[in-house]
């Protein structure tokens, strides 16, 4: 019989996903041996073409991580939908945006007026020099992606199989998934959630939990915390009640609050919807001033709730005022 | 045609709701601009229903409760009193007017004020316009779950 094949493709995203399939260590060579890998651009040189050449779904698997921030991004996210019979969103940028997605706070045109304008470090000549997706010069044309206003989570542009969290996901989590899919076992219905857990990033976390009412919050340089004490209970803003499981609490362990990056919990469609409600039930205030001064110390709400699900929040993106 | 202001109203069972009720059965006018969905506690109120309400094409959302120390359940509104003010930041930083997202106090007994409170939001609302939203323009499918 002939190996399943294996697609990995990377749209927007920092390149770390790619590094968590390597940080498989030497389980990539049974990866490698169980599988014939088609399409890789991190690692093998295959084209876009000799996708475009493949038969509709002649590919088994694949896991696509990074956002959707361009024209590009969209084009191979449509490609390997056609092309592939399982696709997975692999990592928090194909999931919900990521950290991609904080773009969704501006707009396409004050990011490039700041990188290619305004920005201390750029000399701008004529206005600014801004990318164009044409340009024609002596040797010929070039066309490049043209970048969207708004990032996109993958399951917002194409239809997706399984999801697997996590900025990036934890090696372990993956070698899970890879072997239950070489087991040959009934794949679970579609739609869910692989390589993570049904509960909170508190269920993991090994700190102790004292449900303390709080007046004050801090941020993480303003304090020495205890390393035994729940990090929300000594006022510092951890995003583990709003954050599925999955990852082993490894922020939380090593002294830092927890970022959100597996995601909204089963049953909860917004993480920032979600911290309102966690924090305002631990705020020890009943009088609408007091109230107020104590959520002037939670610094940045938003990029803090959404710092990796804004683009697959209620509302994906910020209206500009 | 003129612009209607479309109002979800989040009330509490035990009072809000019935304070509603007693403006209608006392025959108090008031602008049919709000679209009551009846919740056992102002407390029950999800940020993300309101949130969602946003979403689906509301002007403005008012959440009322029993006054402070009246909940049915103890507590419940105090929790609403800190979510609210948080919530109107929230979606200040969204670009939304934090005016269209509002939380009031009415008991059983005050029909009158139950009517005052809807006018006076309808007024507010139809002087903000219309909401629109990335989301209403880009999303004609509801926000996937997982």
């Amino acid at each position: 019989m002939a190996k399943p094949k294996l697609a990995l493709y990377w749209a927007a995203s920092c390149g770390g996903c790619e590094i968590a399939v390597l940080d498989l260590h030497e389980k990539i060579l049974d990866v490698a041996s169980a599988f014939d890998i088609v399409f890789w651009p991190v690692a093998l040189d295959f084209k876009y073409d000799d996708v475009r050449a493949m038969d509709d779904k002649s590919i088994d698997l694949c896991l696509f991580n990074g956002a959707i921030r361009n024209s590009e991004n969209e084009e191979i996210a449509h490609l390997l939908r056609a092309k592939a019979k399982t696709l997975v969103a692999f990592g928090s940028c194909a999931l919900e945006g990521g950290i991609p997605g904080l773009a969704n706070m501006t707009t396409r045109d004050d990011i490039w007026k700041w990188v290619y304008k305004d920005s201390p470090s750029t000399v701008s000549t004529n206005g600014g020099t801004y990318p164009q997706t044409h340009s024609t010069m002596a040797e010929g044309a070039i066309d490049i992606p043209e970048m969207w206003n708004t990032v996109k989570a993958l399951d917002q542009v194409i239809d997706v199989e399984y999801y697997i969290p996590g900025c990036p996901p934890q090696p372990d989590q993956i070698w899970s998934v890879i072997e239950f899919i070489l087991s040959g076992k009934p794949l679970p219905p579609k739609g869910t959630v692989l390589g993570a857990g049904e509960k909170t990033c508190c269920d993991e976390c090994p700190r102790e939990r004292t449900e303390r009412k709080l007046k004050k919050f801090y941020r993480p340089f303003e304090i020495e915390t205890d390393p035994k004490t729940c990090l929300l209970d000594q006022g510092i803003v951890c995003m583990g009640p709003a954050t599925r499981d999955g990852c082993g609490a490894l922020c939380t362990k090593a002294n830092v609050p927890c970022r959100g990056c597996y995601g909204p919990p089963p049953n909860v469609v917004d993480q920032g919807a979600k911290m309102v409600s966690a924090l305002s039930s631990v705020i020890d205030a009943q009088d609408p001033g007091e109230i107020e001064s104590i959520l002037d110390q939670i610094a940045d709400p938003l990029g803090t709730f959404y710092r990796f699900s804004l683009a697959h929040s209620i509302l994906r993106r910020v209206e500009k005022l | 045609m003129a612009f209607e202001p479309k109002i979800i109203g989040f009330l509490c069972n035990w009072c809000s709701y019935t304070g509603a009720d007693l403006a209608g059965v006392s025959r108090i006018k008031s602008a049919p601009n709000v679209r009551v969905i009846r919740t056992m506690c102002s407390g029950r109120v999800d940020p993300a229903f309101i949130l969602k309400a946003f979403q689906l094409g509301a002007d403005g959302v008012i959440v009322m409760g029993c006054h402070l120390g009246d909940c049915h359940y103890q507590e419940g509104n105090y929790k609403t009193i800190r979510r609210i003010p948080f919530l109107k930041r929230l979606i200040q930083g969204f670009g939304i007017d934090p005016r269209r997202l509002r939380l009031e106090w009415v008991s059983a007994s005050e029909g009158d004020r139950f009517a005052h409170v809807v006018n006076e939001m309808t007024e507010e609302i139809r002087t903000l316009g219309p909401l629109t939203l990335h989301v209403h323009r880009e999303m004609q499918q509801p926000v996937a779950q997982h």
